[in-house]
């Protein structure tokens, strides 16, 4: 998936794991929110992370590229350590696309604009080059032809993907997705998930915090199950979802498998 | 009245309810009817009072003369009218490239620009504008013993602050309004801190804060009459001084009408402006 005008990945290294996390500590004031979290991703990875509200999975997701600052321990990203307090954050971001539960795409821009704007400010992309990668995106996520809309006129599922195509129009090298389904209708839920799962299919790094166990089960190569700031289990969707081994784990699985 | 029948016929109280409310209801409308007859009343007397014991003749003459109300023209619009306007333009503008900076000083992560804002806001919005006038107009002038260069310029640097205040402030409330979801995608895709304010939580902000802003170009607008404290050249005077200077001049008060009609057909079609911008806000949403 390296378009043309991506950023090379100037890591000190390449590395064939783009992210690691060591001994991850997070408090705000006085509540202790992750508890030493290590975690290793491997390149092409897709790793699913599920577990009870408040237990601190979108913490670690925001730590990953630096939304929240840890307060002790390290997070290495595409090599660079993100808690080296000489790293240029906003640098690292670039290869980190991250899409969140609420779209937060720009009202005031089309979806065009939306898909655009980072490449024309950021990557410092001409007009017509970042409008092509935009389409492109847009086309990845089946929604070019909606480029000249407003994002208050589409669905909330259109707006997710086109949440998912800017992120891609910068060529990242690994995403973040942050319960992206949960504010959706039911019905709109399939289109989200069947973009992600085909951003999977091409190999993409994908660390996704979900409630839907099916697309963990499906999609992930690995999952981990996160209680109270720590990770209690992890391991191969058919260990962790289908025979999990902890008792909050199965706990967690009873409550959330009522459903189906 | 209604309240006495309550111990007496407790259980046709309980059944019909309602009834007696409507009871209590009608008495209070009753009595809302009479306050209202009353002041009606009262108004009239009052309005008699003053019919009969003013001086008709003497006020049209001295308010509303019309000769004197014609001789105002053109001059009140070509000179004072202009000035005015150029007063507010550079005072609303100077204040909007002001405000701004103090406003995101002012939510800055960077303590030092906090301590500047928040005085900064706190004390121009405390003063009285005529008194922040007076002391960009004669203080500063006195302390430094320099004239700024330019006709316009001292009354439009004193409005321009005394507008930065206000004006940062609402620029503050806007910005905060944005949804802390829109930086956090902004940063996300790699902007800087200052590239997000720019170019995606700023431009947001002022769609939020354009009918506040408008207000506060009307107030801007009025206050430019404060302007003529500073002793200003004939080249220079504004509305309100224009009409005090024919005021003096004709011994007659028909300019302040005159004066009075033009802010308002100045003031009036902005405010309604203002009003119409925030209705469509408010629909698109
Ligand atoms: N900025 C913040 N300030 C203070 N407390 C916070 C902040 N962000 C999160 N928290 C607290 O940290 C804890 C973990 O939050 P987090 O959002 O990481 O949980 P989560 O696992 O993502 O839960 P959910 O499934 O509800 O999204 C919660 O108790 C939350 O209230
Ligand atoms: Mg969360």
């Amino acid at each position: 998936m390296s378009n043309d005008g991506s950023v090379a990945p100037e890591t000190p290294g390449a590395t064939d794991t783009p992210i690691q996390i060591h001994d991850l500590y997070k408090s705000f004031g006085d509540l202790e929110v992750l508890k030493g979290i290590d975690l290793h991703i491997e390149r092409g990875d897709v790793v699913c992370i599920i577990g009870p509200s408040g237990s601190g999975k979108s913490t670690l997701l925001r730590c990953v590229n630096h939304l929240e600052v840890p307060t002790s321990g390290r997070v290495i990203v595409d090599g660079f350590d993100l808690t080296d307090p000489d790293c240029d954050v906003d640098k690292v971001r670039r290869g980190i696309g991250m899409v969140f539960q609420l779209f937060n795409l720009f009202p005031q821009l089309t979806v065009l604009g939306n898909v655009t704007i980072a490449q024309r400010r950021v990557l410092k992309r001409r007009k017509a080059e970042a409008r092509e990668i935009g389409i492109q995106a847009l086309e990845r996520v089946g929604l070019a032809e909606k480029a000249d809309e407003y994002p208050i006129n589409l669905s909330g599922g259109q707006q997710q993907r086109v949440a998912i195509a800017r992120s891609l129009a910068m060529n990242p090298d690994m995403m973040l997705f942050d319960e992206v389904t949960s504010a959706l209708d039911p019905e709109l839920v399939g289109e989200v998930l069947g973009v992600m799962r085909s951003l999977a299919e091409e190999g993409m790094t994908m660390l996704v915090v979900t409630h839907e166990m099916g697309f963990a089960r499906n999609v992930a190569d690995r999952v981990i199950f996160m209680d109270d700031g720590q990770i209690v289990e992890e391991g191969p969707p058919e260990q962790v979802i289908v025979d999990p081994q902890h008792e909050r784990t199965q706990q967690f699985l009873n409550m959330v498998l009522e459903d189906y | 009245m209604v309240r006495d029948q309550l111990p007496s016929d407790k259980n046709t109280l309980i059944k019909e309810g309602t009834k007696t409310e409507r009871g209590t209801a009608v008495s209070k409308r009753q009595r809302a009817k009479l306050v209202r007859i009353g002041v009606y009343v009262a108004t009239v007397l009052v309005l008699v009072f003053v019919g009969l014991t003013v001086d008709w003749q003497s006020i049209q003459e001295s308010f509303f003369n019309p000769e004197i109300f014609r001789e105002q023209f053109p001059d009140i619009v070509t000179q004072a009218a202009r000035n005015t306007l150029i007063f507010t333009f550079f005072g609303f503008t100077g204040g909007l490239a002001v405000g701004l900076v103090i406003a995101v000083m002012r939510i800055s992560s960077i303590r030092a620009y906090r301590w500047f804002a928040a005085p900064y806001i706190e004390l121009l919005r405390g003063l009285p504008a005529l008194l922040t006038i007076l002391i960009i107009g004669f203080g500063v002038p006195i302390a430094t013993g320099t004239q700024l260069p330019g006709r316009y310029t001292t009354g439009s640097l004193a409005l321009a602050l005394v507008a930065s205040a206000y004006i940062a402030e609402n620029i503050r409330a806007g910005i905060e309004a944005v949804p802390r979801g829109q930086m956090e995608a902004a940063r996300s895709l790699g902007m800087t801190y200052t590239r997000a304010m720019i170019s995606i939580v700023i431009p947001q902000a002022f769609r939020i804060i354009i009918p506040p802003l408008t207000n506060e170009l009307v107030l801007l607008l009025k206050d430019t009459s404060l302007i003529s404290v500073l002793g200003v050249t004939e080249a220079t005077r504004e509305i309100t001084r224009f009409a005090r200077d024919g005021v003096i001049d004709s011994a007659n008060a028909t300019p302040f009408i005159a004066a009075g009609v033009v802010y308002l057909a100045i003031t009036i079609p902005l405010t309604r402006a203002a009003a119409l911008i925030e209705r469509r806000a408010r629909q698109a949403r």
